[in-house]
C-alpha cells in the first residue's frame, strides 16, 4: 500500500514537473520568436515587448493561479512605485483632463517617439454624461467626484490607481499610467480635475 | 415583378426602422452590409485573385495552379478552412499567406523580395496577396472550419499561440486577451469579440478576410492582426511570421465548426 502510495506521489511530482517544464519551454520558444518576428517602430520597441517586468510576467499566466498572499505582495510592490504630487497639489485643470481622456494616441508603432500621449479614458471608462461614446471594459465614473467625496483618502487613493493600478488591484486590465510614463504629473492632475473638481461635466 | 416590388416595398419600409430601433455602430454596419447584400467590393478582388492565381509569371513563366495548399497541387475549394497546417515538404506550419509566399518562391521562382511585395494594398498601389487570398478564401465559403492539431508541430503551434494570447507587454501592459476574452466588452462603441467563446470566436474567424469599408480594401488576417499589435502598442510584426500564425492557429481552432463566410464586408 505504501509502495502504491509512493509511486502514485512519485507520478504526480513527474507529470507536475512535466507540465511546468513544457510551459517554460513555451515560454522561451515564444520570447525567441518574437525577437525573431518582431522590429522596433516608433515609441514600440522589441526591447521593452520582451523585457516583462514582475507584473507582466505573473499576469501572462493562463489560468491565473494567483494566492490572495501572491496577490498581496504584487500590490504592495506596486503601491511603493507610487509618486504623489512633490506641490501637494493633486487637480489640474478638469478641461484639459477631458481632453486626456478623448486622446487615445500615443506609444503605438504610428505614433511619434517622444510624442505627447493621451490617457484615452473613454476607451473604457463612462464619464461625462455627454459622451455618449465610451467603453465598458472599466466601471463607469460618471458623478466620480461627487459620489466619493474630496477627502485626502479618496484623493490620495485615486492618485494612486490612475499611477499605478496594480497597486490595489492585481492584474488589473489599466495601463499604469504613471509608473509606465504614459502621462506626465501634470497631465494626471488634469485628469484628476476632470474626475474631482465640482465644475467638470463628470459631476454634472 | 409583384413579388419583386413587394420585397423592395418591404425592404423600404425596414430600414427606417431600424434606424430608430438601433442605436450602436454594429447596427449601423448591418444596415450597410444589407444594402450591398448582393454587391461586396471584395468580389473584385475575388476575381482579380483568380485570374492571379492562373496568370503566367517570373523567369519561368508558370502559374500558381499547381500550388499545394494543404489539399494536393491545384486544390484550392476548401483549402483555406484547414488552414493553418503542417507541411511536409518544409516541415513547418504555415498559414494561407505564408504558402502562398512559399508557391511564389518555389514554383514562380521569384525572389523573396518579390513574393512578399506588397502585402497589404493602398490606393493606386494593388495587393497581389490580397487578391489571391480574397480568390482562395471564397472558395471555402459555406464549409467549416476544421483545423487540424494533431501533429506535433500544429499543436506546438497552436501552444504558442495560446501562450502569446495572454502575454502582457509593452508600455500599456497589454495582451490580446486584454480586449478578447470576456462576453459583451466594448471599447468606445466597438464591441470586442471574445476569442475564448466558440460562438463570438466563429463568428470572427469565418468573416476575415474582409473588404473594410473605411479602408477601400480588402484585409487578410495577416493585416488585421498587424493592426492589434499596433494598438496594442506592441512593435511591429514582421509580415508572414510564425508568431502571426500560430496566433492565427489559436483562433481558427477556437472557431472550430464555425461555418466560413468571407471574404465579408467591416467597418
Amino acid at each position: 500500500m505504501k509502495i502504491i502510495l509512493s509511486v502514485i506521489a512519485i507520478s504526480l511530482f513527474v507529470t507536475g514537473c512535466a507540465t511546468a517544464a513544457m510551459q517554460t519551454d513555451t515560454g522561451k520558444m515564444l520570447v525567441a520568436r518574437l525577437e525573431e518576428d518582431f522590429s522596433s517602430k516608433g515609441p514600440a520597441t522589441v526591447e521593452r515587448m520582451l523585457n516583462q517586468d514582475e507584473v507582466q510576467k505573473l499576469c501572462s499566466a493562463y489560468p491565473l493561479e494567483m494566492s490572495d498572499e501572491q496577490m498581496e505582495t504584487l500590490q504592495a510592490s506596486q503601491l511603493k512605485t507610487v509618486k504623489y504630487p512633490a506641490d501637494g497639489n493633486y487637480l489640474g485643470e478638469w478641461k484639459e483632463g477631458e481632453k486626456i481622456a478623448q486622446n487615445g494616441r500615443g506609444m503605438q508603432s504610428s505614433d511619434q517617439v517622444k510624442g505627447t500621449n493621451g490617457g484615452n479614458c473613454y476607451a473604457c471608462h463612462q464619464l461625462a454624461k455627454e459622451e455618449i461614446s465610451f467603453g465598458n471594459v472599466g466601471p463607469s465614473l460618471y458623478r466620480y467626484g461627487k459620489l466619493k467625496g474630496e477627502s485626502e483618502a479618496v484623493v490620495k487613493y485615486t492618485w494612486a490607481k490612475i499611477y499605478n493600478s496594480q497597486a490595489f488591484t492585481a492584474c488589473s486590465n489599466m495601463p499604469r499610467f504613471g509608473h509606465s510614463e504614459i502621462l506626465t504629473e501634470k497631465q494626471i492632475k488634469d485628469v484628476m480635475a476632470l474626475l474631482f473638481d465640482k465644475n467638470s461635466h463628470v459631476n454634472q | 415583378m409583384r413579388l419583386i416590388a413587394s420585397i423592395f416595398a418591404t425592404l423600404i419600409t425596414m430600414i427606417p426602422l431600424q434606424g430608430f430601433a438601433g442605436n450602436s455602430s454594429t447596427d449601423e454596419i448591418a444596415k450597410y452590409r444589407q444594402l450591398l447584400a448582393d454587391g461586396n467590393p471584395a468580389e473584385l478582388w475575388e476575381m482579380r485573385g483568380e485570374e492571379l492565381w492562373k496568370k503566367k509569371l517570373g523567369p519561368q513563366s508558370v502559374s500558381l495552379e499547381q500550388c499545394d495548399l494543404g489539399k494536393g497541387p491545384g486544390v484550392v475549394k476548401g483549402a483555406y478552412v484547414e488552414l493553418p497546417r503542417y507541411f511536409k515538404d518544409v516541415n513547418k506550419v504555415m498559414d494561407l499567406e505564408q504558402r502562398l509566399i512559399h508557391c511564389r518562391i518555389t514554383l514562380q521562382k521569384l525572389t523573396p523580395e518579390q513574393a512578399v511585395a506588397v502585402p497589404f494594398g493602398s490606393t493606386g498601389n494593388p495587393s497581389d496577396i490580397e487578391a489571391l487570398v480574397a480568390y482562395i478564401t471564397a472558395a471555402s465559403r459555406g464549409m467549416k472550419v476544421a483545423v487540424s492539431t494533431t501533429h506535433p508541430k500544429e499543436q506546438a503551434a497552436y501552444e504558442l499561440g495560446k501562450r502569446f494570447f495572454f502575454y502582457r507587454a509593452g508600455a500599456h501592459d497589454f495582451a490580446c486577451a486584454t480586449c478578447h476574452s470576456k462576453d459583451k466588452q466594448r471599447i468606445r462603441l466597438q464591441e470586442l469579440p471574445n476569442l475564448l467563446n466558440r460562438t463570438d470566436a466563429q463568428n470572427t474567424y469565418s468573416t476575415w478576410p474582409a473588404y473594410r469599408v473605411s479602408q477601400g480594401e480588402v484585409r487578410s488576417m495577416q493585416h488585421r492582426l498587424s493592426d492589434c499589435m499596433r494598438q496594442q502598442r506592441f512593435p511591429e510584426p514582421r509580415y508572414a511570421s510564425d508568431t502571426i500564425t500560430a496566433l492565427i492557429m489559436f483562433m481558427a481552432k477556437n472557431a472550430e465548426g464555425g461555418v466560413y463566410d468571407a471574404p465579408a464586408l467591416k467597418r
